[in-house]
């Protein structure tokens, strides 16, 4: 009997070996290592992203039946994947809308809106730990749940934003493990329940982007180290070639704020020595711009006005842009929709077009906080001791434990930066309190709602006051020949150098003083010139302006648009395309006669030589085959650290150069331009020395870059459309077109025209757009970058604005029909 | 042989009915039933599990591969790094399933050989 158990029980150990093995392996093929996704689940055919592998020719056409949804309805997806959404009323159709954008972006929907709330470190551990904390100490959250209050306010935004929520959600609860989108499979997450909240997050995240920028901390220690005056000159609040968005001659309304410097400012503030140490950890694009522009019939073939918008935004895969048609019988608009928020952004409806560019004012401003010890519960501010409002941010960190940031929050906002938390510096002693627009109350969802509904320039008008922050130049045209322009938004009231420099927060003195009258926004209605246009130059002659701007307004794109438009007539959407996708760098040609003049040749190598010949040979037009304009801009950015570095060197900030038309309209007016001099020679360098050796040390650069074939103009800006998590096999590194920073077509490495669009408003609307990426959010899709090479190519699509009886026509590929659960 | 060949049929296609309604690791279940439920040598059960599944994903792989034009397949070759093969994580996927199915096959042989034991040879 015992030896008999014994066999027994010896048998069991190969099947207890086996089954350990085959668990232990399931259970390491279930686990996510580092990075490396659990690879059972991720490779299985069917679970894993293998299922994100779209067949090429997929049918996209299917039954649908959805709860909450009103009446029946019908999406037509066309050949580009285009939907054209046809619902039976407006609840619907923002319904619609959000099961579309989930459906199609789920991804990078609610990845923005991660990145808005500083919740990265949730998805990829304590190493987004700073990106995060600045989100938050900025306010983002605060800023967006305030955003949601005012939504819901007003029932018409509080009912679209409900519907678009349902629709997200609606594709959410019936998404299967499989059809996760690929980016979740691999970082090992999955999608939560959306909400207003996020939408409202989404929002702010375009503030962030469009009206986040400042300086204020390199601002200060360059004024406190080199002196006010020397700062003055380096970042002046003007510029000699001044085109702005409303003509210099134009009268400007009596203002009816009069904002007065505070009493001392003059030493306490503009002349002050104190220096801050602070360092962002991001900051948005300071050239995120824009082109728009509107020709009245009078100057064009069709007799009808046309519009035209270009966003320069940063450029990624999935784009931030989602291209449909929404129609219900209250309105029917078509054009570039953001995958987070519903309604159409950049487009057209049947009577009118839209669209925005940047204003770039500063909005955004920091005043140093007295507290009265380490616990910051009060603060010293008119004359006594305020109590602290704390916001508790719980970061979640993955695999590791939760960050709890105390947020201080004084009658300015939130104290953005003190002992904890300087940004990318180790050291800060100080309290930096934050003043942004973006924290103030505004419903920007109703602007999208009311020009999507619009049907004349009153309808226009009433739409873009919903507009706060960010601002935009709203540009408008209209079927019955209308056309305008609008510098929106509700800016602060500021004086001279308000804003610019860390100010004061210990009483109410340096607070803004209010806010301009919308009524006093610069605006153009139908303007004799028969165009009206923006490119994030200056709105008004800052010489002239009762407020102080602040911000940088770059001018060149601006000077280049309003002088092909001045000079065309019989302007036909070829004009438009042409104009668009125009190379043509103005700094350049105008820099370059100086550059030719001044560089002395008489030392040049043979090698310098072969450049200096190619550079004066160049046509100005930064086109990809191009080497004369790498030639020029590597001798610009050369010339600007010969001129600059030397003085912003004494702050310890190289590399933090002027404004572009500051150093240019310095060469231009003066041979003599003091910042030229090399304050660290005894010598006083001429322009004549700073070009020479510019230009030589920019050909050794060309020789080396030649050689390795990257001298050419698309090789040496190397233009690359990043996947939204920098995951390189998602996304397009080999863009080669032309385009450049001053040129119309303002193509930077990772930064352009976002969405091309041409609207000729004549009876039958012909409309022409394009954006760098696909329809499809999924990088296994052939529809994923589909656009990109037309895009290259400053090619543009027919905007197909669909009526419901074109449901056979040949460009209809799918039909999804949707009746109600 | 007509067993083994059985076996991997039976496997591949119990996997794929796995697959459908539950996590991946259903391809286990899958093997070990089958193996418990048709007696083999312990080895021969292992390939027919290990082949069964390899077959399956092999083939599922290949044709949603084929049918995707490889868009995605390179895309993640690309990540992993697999210096773009196809055909290299094809059969990565295609091997780790089956090294999974093929013990859990082995399990299923061995329990089977506990509650019905193999007559010893001089008893034949």
């Amino acid at each position: 009997m015992i030896f008999n158990a014994e066999t027994r029980s010896m048998k069991f150990v190969p099947f207890l070996i086996s089954s350990a093995v085959t668990i232990l392996l399931i259970v390491v093929f279930n686990t996510r290592w580092g990075l490396a996704p659990a690879l059972g689940e991720f490779l299985s055919p069917q679970h894993g992203f293998w299922q994100n592998a779209e067949p090429v020719d997929r049918d996209f056409g299917q039954d649908l039946q959805l709860p909450g949804l009103k009446d029946p309805a019908e999406i037509y997806l066309d050949d580009r994947l285009v939907p054209h959404i046809f619902a039976g009323n407006d609840d619907d159709v923002y319904y619609l809308q959000g099961y579309m954008h989930a459906k199609f972006r789920l991804w990078q929907m609610e990845f923005q809106t991660y990145a808005a709330a500083g919740r990265i470190s949730e998805l990829i551990g304590p190493k987004a730990i700073n990106y995060d904390r600045e989100k938050r100490r900025l306010g983002m959250g605060y800023a967006a749940e305030k955003a949601v209050v005012e939504m819901e306010k007003d029932p018409v935004s509080k009912a679209e934003a409900d519907a678009y929520t349902a629709g997200v959600n609606a594709y959410i609860t019936n998404l299967k493990e499989s059809e996760l989108p690929i980016e979740y499979k691999l970082l090992g997450y999955r999608p939560e329940l959306w909400s207003n909240l996020k939408t409202a997050l989404f929002l702010k995240f375009m503030s962030l982007d469009l009206a986040g920028s400042e300086n204020d901390f390199e601002f200060t220690n360059l004024r406190s180290i080199l002196g006010y005056t020397t700062f003055n000159k380096m970042f002046p609040v003007s510029q000699d070639s001044l085109d702005p968005i409303v003509p210099v001659d134009t009268v400007t309304r009596v203002p009816r704020i009069k904002v007065k410097a505070p009493a001392g400012s003059d030493s306490a503030y503009l002349h002050s020595t104190d220096t801050v140490s602070v360092h962002a950890v991001s900051k948005p694009d300071k050239d995120n711009g824009s082109n728009n522009w509107a020709v009245s019939g009078i100057k064009t073939k069709s007799g009808s006005p046309i519009l035209c918008n270009d966003p320069h935004l940063g450029l990624h895969l999935p784009s931030l842009w989602y291209e449909m048609q929404i129609s219900c019988p209250s309105f029917n608009a078509y054009g570039a929709t953001f995958p987070g928020a519903p309604g159409v952004v950049i487009g057209f409806n049947d009577s009118c077009a839209f669209g925005f560019t940047n204003a770039m004012r500063d909005v955004r401003d920091y005043y140093e906080i007295t507290f009265r010890d380490d616990s910051r519960k009060e603060y010293w501010y008119n004359k006594q001791w305020v109590a602290t409002d704390f916001r508790y941010e719980h970061i979640i960190q993955k695999d590791t434990s939760e960050y709890i940031d105390t947020v201080a929050y004084t009658v300015f906002g939130p104290v953005m930066y003190d002992k904890s938390f300087s940004g990318n510096r180790k050291t800060n002693d100080k309290y930096y309190a934050v003043r942004w627009k973006a924290h103030d109350p505004g419903n920007e969802l109703m602007i999208f709602n009311g020009l999507d509904h619009a049907k004349n320039y009153t309808d226009y008008q009433e739409a873009v006051k919903w507009l706060h922050t960010p601002g935009q130049n709203a540009i408008f045209a209209c079927k019955n020949g209308d056309i305008a322009i609008c510098d929106q938004g509700e800016f602060p009231a500021k004086w001279k150098r308000q804003g610019d420099f860390v100010m004061p927060g210990t009483d109410s003195s340096y607070q803004w003083q209010g806010m301009i009258p919308q009524s006093e926004n610069p605006f153009m209605y139908n303007p004799e010139r028969g165009f009206v246009s923006s490119a994030n130059q200056y709105p008004v002659n800052p010489a002239t302006s009762p407020y102080y701007l602040g911000g940088e307004y770059p001018n060149y794109r601006g000077l280049m648009i309003n002088r092909y438009l001045g000079q065309m007539n019989e302007i036909g959407i070829e004009d438009m395309m042409k104009m668009q996708t125009d190379t043509y760098n103005p700094l350049a040609g105008m820099a370059k006669p100086v550059f030719l003049k001044n560089i002395d040749t008489t030392d040049l190598t043979a090698n310098e030589s072969k450049y200096y010949e190619m550079l004066k040979d160049w046509d100005q037009r930064c086109e990809a085959e191009s080497k004369g304009a790498s030639i020029f801009k590597i001798t610009w950015d050369s010339l600007k650290a010969i001129v600059w570095d030397d003085d912003l060197a004494k702050a310890g900030m190289p590399g933090f150069y002027p404004y572009n038309s500051t150093l240019l309209e310095g060469i231009l007016r003066d041979s003599t331009y003091e910042f030229l001099d090399d304050i660290r020679t005894p010598e006083k360098e001429s322009l004549k020395q700073d070009l020479t050796l510019a230009f030589r040390r920019a050909a050794g650069t060309c020789k080396n870059l030649d050689r390795e074939g990257k001298l050419t103009w698309s090789k040496f800006r190397a233009t690359r459309i990043e996947h939204l998590a920098n995951l390189d096999p998602f996304s397009r590194l080999d863009i080669d077109n032309g385009g450049g920073e001053f040129s119309i077509n303002a193509m930077k490495i990772d930064h352009g025209p976002s969405w091309r669009m041409i609207v000729q408003l004549t009876k039958n609307t012909e409309a022409y757009g394009i954006y760098p990426g696909g329809q499809s959010g999924n990088p296994g899709s052939p529809y994923y970058d589909n656009f990109i090479d037309n895009w290259v190519n400053g090619k543009y699509y027919p905007l197909w604005m669909m009526a419901k009886e074109e449901e056979t026509d040949k460009r209809v590929k799918a039909i999804i029909r949707i009746t109600k659960l | 042989m007509f067993k083994y060949i059985l076996s991997i049929l039976v496997t591949a296609l119990l996997a794929f009915v796995s697959g459908l309604y539950m996590p991946w690791w259903g391809i286990a279940i899958a093997a070990f039933l089958v193996s418990a439920a048709i007696p083999q040598k312990p080895a021969f059960s292992f390939l027919s599990g290990f082949l069964g599944v390899f077959l399956l994903w092999e083939v599922l792989a290949w044709w949603i591969d084929n049918k995707n034009n490889g868009i995605l397949s390179q895309k993640v070759a690309t990540l992993f790094p697999l210096g773009g093969s196809a055909v290299l994580l094809i059969v990565i996927t295609s091997l780790i399933g089956a090294l999974v199915a093929g013990f859990a096959a082995l399990a299923g042989s061995y329990l089977r050989r506990l509650i019905y034991p193999v007559p010893p040879p001089e008893t034949v």
